[in-house]
């Protein structure tokens, strides 16, 4: 039953994540808490390698999370569990599409999706950086506040801020290229 | 919109599949590959015809390429052809991500990859950050909408719900403050 239960997660995902790829994230984060298929580290992770690689990134985290749970088979359930009701809906909005786009609780709804949808990835992305810039095991054997944070992942990010928000040459570069040469700090810096 | 014989559909799959392999990153990313292939190359949709399709996928749920795909598929074949679209767009994401998860999981004991995967996360971070704030521009446009987002916000870090109740309680108050703005004019959604 693990498929069927695999299949209506990322229905549930697919039916609920509105706007793009990065929505599906805080359902994602939902999954692990509730079901234990995956940890939230292993998300993070995920999430990188989704980013860097070809293919819309929500179709790839649902490759990725049904891929470590049950193999080759789980991989295709939770993708086609994902777009079902993309399909399903999109066929449906096709037939009625000029009244859809006019339609005034159409807009309004989706107003106050958006604001929702930002709050949701803000919130994951809190549990990213809880992870990757703090070290709480750490914190509880020593006691010392100097040892919460992991300095040296705090000063890479800072300079990835900088480089990917204001400096000109850099800014507009693909995030694949600032994935990669974390990548290449992390083993050198050993992070 | 006509039926679609074999060979056509075949060359829906592989425009799509050729989509999936060359978008990098989210939705918008897919939008000059699109242009290219679908519009210019096979003339199977106008470029207006395109942009209302991207427009909606962005606000119906699920992955904007995946809404895109079978939007585009389904004016080329009907709901065969929005099926055959969107399994080509999955497509490349399914094999790479399979192989790559494979590779990734044999060598994840190993203390360099680990160490590259932590810094790997750091830069995740700085990514989410920066996607949010491109989200926040387009979402958080009032002071009603800030609400819906500090309100969202602080539920979703402070407590366990799943984020499909925020999804539907923020499509309710975006509708009840639509009707508030402008409770009898047919036809106008909130700016």
């Amino acid at each position: 039953m693990i498929y069927l239960n695999l299949f209506y997660e990322f229905f549930k995902t697919g039916l609920f994540a509105v706007g793009g790829g990065l929505a599906t994230l805080p359902f994602l984060y939902d999954m692990a808490d509730r079901t234990g298929w995956f940890s939230s580290s292993q998300l993070a992770d995920m999430l990188a390698v989704s980013e860097s690689t070809p293919g819309p990134i929500g179709v790839n985290m649902a490759t990725y999370v049904g891929f470590t749970i049950r193999g080759i088979p789980g991989a295709l359930v939770a993708t086609l569990g994902l777009v079902t009701p993309s399909v399903i809906v999109i066929l449906i909005v096709a037939a009625f599409l000029k009244s859809f786009r006019d339609n005034r609780f159409v807009n309004a709804g989706f107003y106050g999706l958006r604001p929702a949808s930002t709050a949701m990835v803000a919130s994951a992305g809190i549990s990213v950086v809880a992870l990757a810039l703090l070290q709480v095991d750490q914190f509880h054997a020593t006691g010392a506040l100097a040892d919460l944070i992991n300095w040296k992942g705090v000063a890479l990010a800072a300079v990835l801020l900088v480089l990917t928000r204001w400096v000109k040459p850099t800014k507009g570069l693909h995030p694949i290229l600032f994935i990669l040469a974390s990548a290449v700090v992390g083993v050198v810096f050993q992070f | 919109m006509q039926k679609l014989n074999g060979k056509e559909l075949g060359s829906l799959f592989l425009t799509f599949a050729k989509v999936g392999v060359m978008t990098f990153g989210g939705g918008y990313a897919m939008l000059p590959i699109l242009q290219r292939e679908v519009v210019e190359n096979k003339g199977w949709v106008s470029n207006e015809e395109l942009a209302d399709y991207f427009a909606i996928g962005q606000c119906t749920p699920g992955v904007i390429a995946v809404n895109t795909a079978t939007f585009i598929g389904q004016k080329r074949g009907g709901v065969i052809g929005g099926i055959v679209a969107t399994l080509g767009v999955v497509f490349p994401s399914l094999i790479i991500i399979m192989l790559l998860a494979g590779i990734i999981t044999s060598f994840s004991h190993l203390t360099w990859m680990q160490h590259a995967f932590g810094g790997i996360r750091v830069c995740v971070c700085v990514l989410i950050f920066n996607a949010v704030l491109k989200l926040w521009k387009g979402a958080v446009k009032d002071i009603w909408a800030l609400l819906i987002f500090l309100g969202v916000f602080a539920a979703s870090v402070l407590t366990d719900l799943s984020p499909v109740i925020y999804v539907l309680l923020a499509g309710t108050a975006g509708i009840v403050i639509g009707l508030l703005k402008n409770p009898m004019k047919k036809g106008a959604g909130p700016s």
